[in-house]
């Protein structure tokens, strides 16, 4: 077989000038470039999360640096799991991760639905929408609890002009009743655009000639919505409730600033009650415990969900 | 125009306008209330109703910017007239200026640490992203994923052993101890967006360069990068954005040096009480720069905060 002029130039090269030539290999260049990413990762999640695990089964605090440090065994996971308190706050975030969820799905697709309509200007609103989306959660919630104010702030006005209610009779972040609402409205303000961006994206995908060809076939609107849009929307849809429900499941930042998980412990968030343990009770170990069991929830759910979405991908 | 049966009819265009609209004002109207409270003065921010119509003023800024003390009649006379306009702004109120507040500081810190992370996360992200894009690289989709399950964890659950481990080497309440984390934190994003952008450049380009006789590092950084520009630049917004508005790490591991703006505008008191035209005016001035990278980013928003799983 006849071999081209720079086969022949190649295999007659020695290896070193050959790697002079063109550099470093491939394969060097792949490690080096992926290398220093792999490391930082590994020192900053993977390292911290080994650690967790270790103290998570001693009697560890931070701030006794000289105690006697005991290993405990599986006492702490065995403590939080019995502790009602803890069940509580559990209870406190599934209301939050559930509602939030339902509300964001809902009035996030039927906003994609109808910016999808493509009136005009539909790119604008859009825009502005978007725009709480990308704010920092710390300083939106902290404003929150300006405009929920009972006398001077602005929901309470509002909610008071369109019901008649007198706007100093109640207290959105005050009331053992209302407090977990407060951080439903802000979470669902915040991010029901996400989902209406997802849902959008969703929408956009179908080509139109499916609908022309449900329109041959004579199938009504409202048939065409259950059988066409639905299902090709739900691939997308479900994507935005797992990022949802991820990022929801770890939520400190607004809440903390909201309402600071009271009254009471009404609205301490799982992340809260952990940051309490861990940094102004300083359970240290116990804490780890704690953030184990809420690694393995959270990762457990995912990955049954992305299971699940997976196979409507394929369906 | 052609007819064609899958156009909304110009009915459905008007309600689905009017209802998206209504939405939109109502959602933009918080928005509006910080910028408009950091303009009101105190007693026109806690007015009952609430004030549309005021008449603006800066002393939120000022606020904001400075510390001050009430002083009695015979002091205020004692430290003579006030000399500069904001010194004139805040005597109105039988208050002097009795020096800078820390929020410059803290604002600093925020570009510092926001700036530099981002930096670091790009240089880092576009090298792994293009080895992850191009190459062989073993265990590619194990590596991906992991790097991907990094961001799932509960900021919270990994502050501990970061806390010890920051104290331990001198790293907790620096710069570089924030830059370093919040670059971790966004390095997942970075990687899986820019493999994104690259995977969309054809390798024919990299391979005309090969045989021309560029080094695989040369075609890496003569063509490769100056063709993934626009994905580079979005992707260091998303980054910024998230750098700066972090929260649990900056609360949980910085307080007098390094500490970032969104611990410290909640923070804002004034002198008698919780001022919220200070307040508002600390979260303008850092709410309305993310704003308008929002607008600039919206083309490719929805595949930064999707991490690229959905591209429009």
């Amino acid at each position: 077989m006849l071999k081209s002029t720079v086969d022949r130039v190649a295999e007659a090269t020695p290896h070193v000038i050959a790697r002079r030539m063109h550099g470093l290999s491939d394969r060097a260049l792949a490690w080096l470039f992926v290398a220093p990413s792999i490391v930082l990762l590994l020192a900053v999640n993977i390292f911290p999360l080994i650690w967790t695990i270790r103290l998570s089964f001693t009697n560890f605090r931070v701030n006794r640096p000289n105690a006697e440090v005991d290993f405990v065994g599986l006492r702490n996971y065995a403590s939080i799991l019995s502790d009602r308190d803890i069940w509580l706050t559990m209870q406190a975030t599934a209301h939050f991760l559930i509602w939030t969820i339902v509300l964001q799905v809902l009035i996030g697709f039927s906003l994609a639905y109808l910016i999808n309509k493509k009136f005009r200007g539909n790119d604008l609103w859009t825009t502005i929408i978007v725009l709480p989306m990308m704010l920092s959660p710390a300083v939106v919630g902290n404003f929150w609890t300006f405009l929920y104010q009972p006398q001077i702030g602005l929901f309470n006005y509002a909610v008071g002009f369109l019901t008649g209610a007198d706007p100093s009779s109640f207290s959105m972040i005050g009331d053992v009743k209302l407090a977990p609402w407060a951080i439903i409205i802000v979470d669902t303000w915040m991010w029901t655009p996400f989902v209406m961006l997802i849902c959008l994206a969703g929408l956009r995908s179908i080509p139109p000639s499916i609908y022309e060809a449900a329109e041959c076939d004579r199938a009504s609107k409202w048939r065409q919505f259950w059988t066409i849009t639905i299902p090709l929307v739900l691939p997308f849809l479900m994507l935005a409730v797992l990022f949802r429900g991820i990022e929801n499941f770890k939520m400190f930042d607004l809440v903390v600033q909201l309402t600071g998980g009271g009254p009471g412990s009404i609205t301490e968030l799982t992340s809260i009650n952990l940051k309490r343990e861990a940094f102004e009770k300083w359970r240290t170990g116990y804490a780890s415990a704690y953030a184990v069991i809420l690694f393995v929830t959270v990762f457990g759910l995912a990955s049954i969900y992305v299971k699940a979405l997976n196979k409507v991908k394929q369906r | 125009m052609s007819y064609s049966v899958t156009e909304p009819s110009r009915r459905q265009k008007w309600v689905a306008g009017i209802l998206v609209i209504g939405y939109a004002l109502i959602t933009i109207l918080p928005l509006v209330w910080i910028i408009a409270t950091s303009f009101k003065s105190p007693s026109d921010a806690i007015a009952y109703p609430p004030k549309t119509f005021f008449t603006p003023t800066v002393e939120g800024y000022v606020n904001v910017f400075t510390t001050r003390t009430r002083l009695s009649p015979d002091q205020l006379q004692a430290v003579g007239e006030p000399t500069t306009w904001y010194d004139k702004l805040v005597r109105k109120d039988g208050l002097v200026i009795s020096g800078p507040s820390r929020f410059a500081e803290r604002f600093t810190n925020s570009v510092i640490i926001g700036f530099g992370s981002t930096v670091l996360c790009i240089v880092l992200g576009t090298v792994a992203a293009y080895a992850f894009s191009r190459f062989k690289v073993p265990l590619k989709d194990d590596l991906l994923f992991f790097i991907l399950s990094t961001r799932m964890m509960p900021p919270i659950a990994v502050a501990i052993p970061i806390f010890l481990m920051f104290r331990s080497l001198g790293l907790s309440d620096t710069h570089a101890g924030m830059i370093l984390l919040y670059t971790a934190v966004n390095l997942s994003l970075s990687v899986w967006l820019l493999k994104g952008f690259i995977d969309e450049i054809p390798v024919e380009y990299e391979e005309a360069a090969l045989i021309d006789g560029y080094t695989r590092f040369q075609a890496f950084y003569k063509v490769v990068l100056p063709q993934a520009a626009t994905g580079i630049a979005s992707t260091a917004i998303f980054c910024l954005i998230f750098a700066w508005n972090e929260y649990a790490f900056a609360v949980l591991l910085t307080s007098g040096n390094a500490q970032t703006a969104p611990p410290f505008i909640p923070t804002i008191i004034g002198v008698s009480g919780q001022d919220w035209p200070a307040v508002a005016a600390g979260a303008t001035l850092f709410l309305v720069p993310v704003m308008v990278f929002t607008i600039l980013l919206r083309k490719h928003l929805l595949r930064g905060i999707t991490f690229g799983a959905v591209r429009k």
